[in-house]
């Protein structure tokens, strides 16, 4: 899917769906003026964003601009103080629960398991909108549950207590039971904070084969803006309530974007290895003062 | 922020310092006038204390009394039976406020109280054995036994918090591992306690629930000097402590690093707790509430984030001698202080959950 | 007791499962179904063997063959109403109390993620306690077939008022204020309570036994009347499992796996507090078990609730039965009383375990 070149404005800006002049399938995801925040104050304000199934969206922004509190209104954790969402088309808040746990999987911040549970219990426990009182664990269930783990290259781990784990194979572990939930959207909020180089590539090269491999469409929270620009296929800058930036990373990352989203001075290079935008900040003589919040 | 901002002041960006002596306090104009409101309040409790009871004597006399300026039959009430009692009230509410603060200051949970430390399940078990096995009233045993119940109690007292802190210990003492040793012990020691109770005499058990509950009807000049001296002592100590106790809030790996000897620190801070406790303990009995409540009101009053210590001590006076007041003026019977303290303490709690939701997980 | 709510440190699993060769996920599955279904049959053939203990020994010396033709109602008179009138209804209602404690111990502790919560928090122990204090002083009510209803009321009562503070406090049933509120409204019933029994000696007589915790002198009508309150709260228990499950990895997870949280919390607060008040009413506050079993039960079928709740009903009652033979064996003539056992047994155990395991940081 391409997307049309990013702008950089005041008003939020809707990213266009397939090419101009085909009907577009409804976005799995879409907010629709939304506001919504923690306490009476919102975060977020009268912002419009569409998810287009089988991407890979990042949301990117200073702490505190909102990626988490969208990403957690797109996944009915948070009610949003108006506007709306929409799942597949339809207000995601009249849905059943269980049922939108089959179609969009969330995974928070920093989740933490009961003592003494190893990665299969773990990992089985995603399987729970599929299961009802008619319906308890199958064949099936350890099936998937078998499937996932190998997916996550975790098999060899299978019975060993979650905490005991590396912390890249502890958050493949999370991720291994949102992919049991079978459920076709990703919402991964900060999934590689805390983790070393080496195990967040692990973490973002598994996100991206879950996306190639079964068309999962994934949207992450990222703190790291050049990882991002390599894994992802779409960016989106929030800044100050609302959307700065939109579309290709080549054309969401940019200086201007930098310094307007994060207030950060930095030139952008073309990764040697990818060609991916990489960020590089300027020199620190160059700096006048701290910059940010 | 600009980097020259750094330097300003040693406390705190915009707050001045106070020197006495060899301890500096930052200047807090809040909390210094909500502790002199406090001790305002305190002698004024304390002068209708000595005047209110079965004869009521003018508050002048009462004054003139205390600085020994009048004799005869009323400075004779005032000095012998009323001012003791209103002394001991006063030092059990400032020892047990400034020992739930700092128990609630360093386990950081409002649910802190000394109680964690087992000390007042021990002064039970000590104090109630007295009773039970010494035999008789409370009143008469106190008569015969002369110290014979707080010497009971403040050893219970100390070995159980010995117990607890020596159980506690395992190549150093965490807070939460303390706390659980302290919850198993209290509840072996309360079984016992309740053993007792259950096997006595109907007479001598309803005078071990007496002490139970906590009361101040059988106090003397003996119950102050004790008090008074612990109090003297510990309460400085406490004041001393104080800063440590905010470094210690940050977590044992922070305040290690900022230079506070962790468990040094922490054991000084029980040391004192579990001696404030005892001594108001032994003297009055485990008085309901106190040391849950004081420390709670004096942070919402003082906006401070942990309960100040002098001010929780004061409050703890403040609510002693008011239910005190209260127990005896307002029924035709002597309702024991424990009582009241927690009728008064309870609702008034409830009102500030109810009432400041933000503030709760202090 | 008072307990400390704030988030606790998960304890480390001290349970090294082997790594054994690559199996299917399924064959694991199924090897740990088969290994728990094994752990419940012993524990039932525990509870069984724990049963039998409760029906032969006793104060009265009755044979074997004499307790079974008591049974079957063949025996002499002495012999029936000796297993009927006492023997029976302690192994009934001792093992429905002690899995109700059971598994409201683990409902609380998975609702509020707290290793620490007891089911006493909600007010249940104290509002009863009231309610039967009054049954005796208003209504001269003795007899436990007719206290046992004033215990349910006040319990329910209590635990509603709790309730009420919380979510009028913070607008949701989060641990901290609840367990504040808990503490604040069980002190003042408390202090009403005491205030009660130190004027009226019947109550006090009445209280003193009822407070500890015990199964002596009561019939099954007691238990009829817990039976509903019990039989409720265990659906909504039931119900209540798959939701904990979710709800173990936090309400964020548990929402994006379908769950709805705010009816899992209301049907789990009404679990807990059903089986509390049917349970204190039965026998009284019984302290410990809510508190340890469940953590027993992980330690033995991991931490899914399916699993566990079975298991802390089971080990529960076993263990309530065990202390109630141990409290008569031990007090030969005048038995000790269950809730004393189980705290001096209850409380070394806990400080053992808070020991022996390492208390990992979150």
């Amino acid at each position: 899917m391409t997307h049309p070149g990013a702008t950089i404005a005041d008003a939020p800006v809707p990213t266009a769906g397939a090419a101009p002049g085909t009907d577009p399938a409804p976005p799995v995801l879409e907010a629709r003026g939304l506001a919504v925040g923690y306490d009476r104050q919102p975060v977020l304000r009268g912002l419009d964003l569409r998810i287009e199934r089988g991407t890979v969206t990042t949301f990117l922004g200073a702490n505190g601009c909102g990626k988490s509190t969208l990403l957690k209104a797109f996944g009915r954790v948070l009610r949003p103080q108006s506007g709306e969402v929409l799942l597949d088309g339809a207000p995601i808040r009249k849905e059943h629960g269980r049922s939108v746990a089959r179609k969009l999987a969330i995974l928070p911040q920093s989740p933490v398991a009961p003592a003494g549970t190893s990665v299969l219990d773990l990992v089985m426990r995603g399987r729970n909108p599929h299961q009802s009182w008619a319906r308890p664990w199958t064949a099936e269930d350890a099936a998937v549950a078998e499937q996932a783990i190998a997916a996550t290259g975790l098999t060899e781990v299978a019975h060993r207590d979650v905490a005991s784990l590396s912390g890249g194979q502890r958050q493949r572990a999370w991720i291994a039971l949102v992919v049991a939930q079978q459920a076709d959207t990703l919402l991964l909020d900060e999934p590689t904070t805390y983790l070393d180089l080496a195990h967040q590539l692990e973490v973002l090269r598994l996100v991206r084969r879950l996306n190639r491999e079964q068309g999962s469409t994934v949207v992450m929270v990222l703190h790291d803006l050049s990882l991002a620009a390599r894994y992802s296929d779409r960016l989106v800058v929030l800044h100050d309530g609302g959307v700065v930036a939109d579309g290709a990373p080549h054309d969401v990352l940019t200086p201007e974007v930098l310094e307007r989203a994060f207030g950060l001075h930095a030139r952008v290079v073309a990764d040697p290895v990818t060609g991916a935008p990489m960020v590089v900040p300027e020199s620190d003589e160059h700096v006048t003062g701290l910059a940010g919040a | 922020m600009s980097a020259a901002s750094v330097r300003e002041t040693a406390v705190a960006p915009g707050r001045r310092g106070v020197r006495i002596g060899p301890v500096g306090l930052a200047w807090r104009p809040r909390v210094f006038w909500c502790t002199v409101t406090a001790l305002v309040t305190v002698l004024v409790l304390g002068v209708l204390g000595v005047a209110i009871g079965s004869t009521w004597i003018a508050p002048a006399t009462v004054v003139r009394a205390l600085l020994g300026l009048e004799s005869g039959p009323e400075s004779f009430i005032v000095t012998t039976l009323r001012l003791p009692r209103v002394l001991t009230g006063a030092l059990v509410g400032l020892t047990l406020g400034v020992a739930g603060a700092l128990t609630q200051t360093f386990t950081r949970n409002p649910l802190g109280t000394p109680d964690i430390i087992g000390v007042t399940s021990g002064a039970s078990v000590g104090a109630v054995a007295a009773i039970v096995l010494g035999g008789g009233t409370y009143s008469v045993s106190a008569v015969l036994l002369g110290g014979g119940i707080p010497v009971a109690a403040t050893i219970g007292a100390l070995i159980a918090a010995a117990v607890v802190y020596g159980l506690g210990w395992r190549g150093g003492v965490q807070s939460y591992r303390l706390v659980l040793v302290g919850i198993g012990v209290s509840a072996t020691l309360d079984a016992v306690t309740s053993y007792l109770l259950v096997r006595a005499k109907i007479t001598v058990a309803t005078a071990a629930s007496q002490w139970l509950v906590g009361s101040l009807s059988s106090t003397s000049w003996s119950s102050v000097w004790p008090l008074l001296a612990v109090a003297a002592v510990a309460v400085p100590l406490a004041l001393v402590t104080s800063a440590a106790l905010g470094i210690g809030q940050l977590g044992d790996e922070v305040a290690t690093g900022v230079g506070l000897h962790v468990q040094r620190h922490r054991l000084f801070v029980i040391a004192l707790a579990v001696v404030l406790t005892a001594a108001a303990v032994a003297a009055a009995g485990p008085v309901g509430f106190v040391a849950f409540v004081v420390p709670q009101i004096g942070l919402r009053l003082a906006g401070t984030n942990r309960p100040p210590l002098l001010l929780a001590g004061l409050l703890g006076a403040v609510l002693v001698l008011a239910a005190d007041l209260l127990a005896r003026s307002a029924f035709p019977w002597q309702v024991p202080v424990g009582i009241v303290t927690t009728v008064i303490g309870a609702p008034y709690l409830i009102w500030l959950l109810v009432r400041h939701r933000k503030e709760m997980t202090r | 007791m008072i307990l400390v709510p704030a988030p606790i440190p998960t304890l480390a699993s001290e349970r090294r499962t082997s790594p054994g060769p690559t199996t299917t996920a399924l064959g694991v599955h199924r090897t740990a179904v088969r290994r728990r279904v094994t752990v419940v049959l012993v524990l039932v053939l525990v509870l069984a063997l724990a049963a039998a203990a409760s029906m032969l020994f006793g104060s009265n010396r009755i044979a074997v063959d004499g307790v079974w033709a008591g049974l079957t109602r063949t025996g002499s008179g002495t012999e029936q109403a000796v297993v009927w009138g006492s023997r029976v209804p302690r192994t009934l209602i001792g093992a429905a109390v002690g899995a109700a404690l059971g598994i409201a111990g683990l409902l609380m502790q998975g609702h509020t993620r707290n290793p620490l919560a007891d089911p006493g928090l909600f007010g249940v122990s104290s509002g009863a306690g009231l309610a039967v204090v009054l049954g005796v002083y208003v209504f001269g009510v003795t007899s436990t077939g007719a206290t046992v209803w004033f215990a349910l009321a006040g319990a329910v009562v209590a635990s509603v008022v709790v309730f009420s503070v919380t979510i009028a406090g913070s607008g949701t049933a989060s641990p901290v204020p609840l367990a504040l509120a808990g503490a604040a409204v069980s002190a003042l019933l408390g202090a009403v309570t005491s205030f009660i029994v130190l004027t009226d000696q019947d109550s006090l007589d009445a209280y003193r036994l009822w407070v500890v915790g015990s199964l002596a002198a009561r019939q099954l009508d007691v238990l009829a009347a817990a039976l509903p309150f019990l039989l409720v709260g265990l659906v909504l228990a039931v119900w209540n499992t798959r939701a904990l499950d979710a709800l173990g990895l936090g309400t964020e997870l548990a929402q994006g796996l379908g769950e709805n949280v705010v009816r899992a919390r209301l049907v789990g607060l009404g679990g807990i507090t059903l089986l509390a008040a049917g349970a204190t009413a039965a026998a009284g506050p019984v302290g410990f078990v809510g508190l340890t079993v469940p953590h027993v039960a992980r330690a033995l079928v991991g931490t899914a609730h399916r699993w566990t709740l079975p298991v802390c009903a089971l080990v529960g009652a076993a263990l309530v039965l065990v202390a109630d033979v141990v409290g008569r064996l031990v007090g030969g003539f005048s038995e000790v009383e269950v809730g004393i056992v189980l705290a001096v047994i209850g409380g070394p155990v806990f400080v053992a375990v808070a020991r022996r395991r390492s208390l990992v940081s979150l």
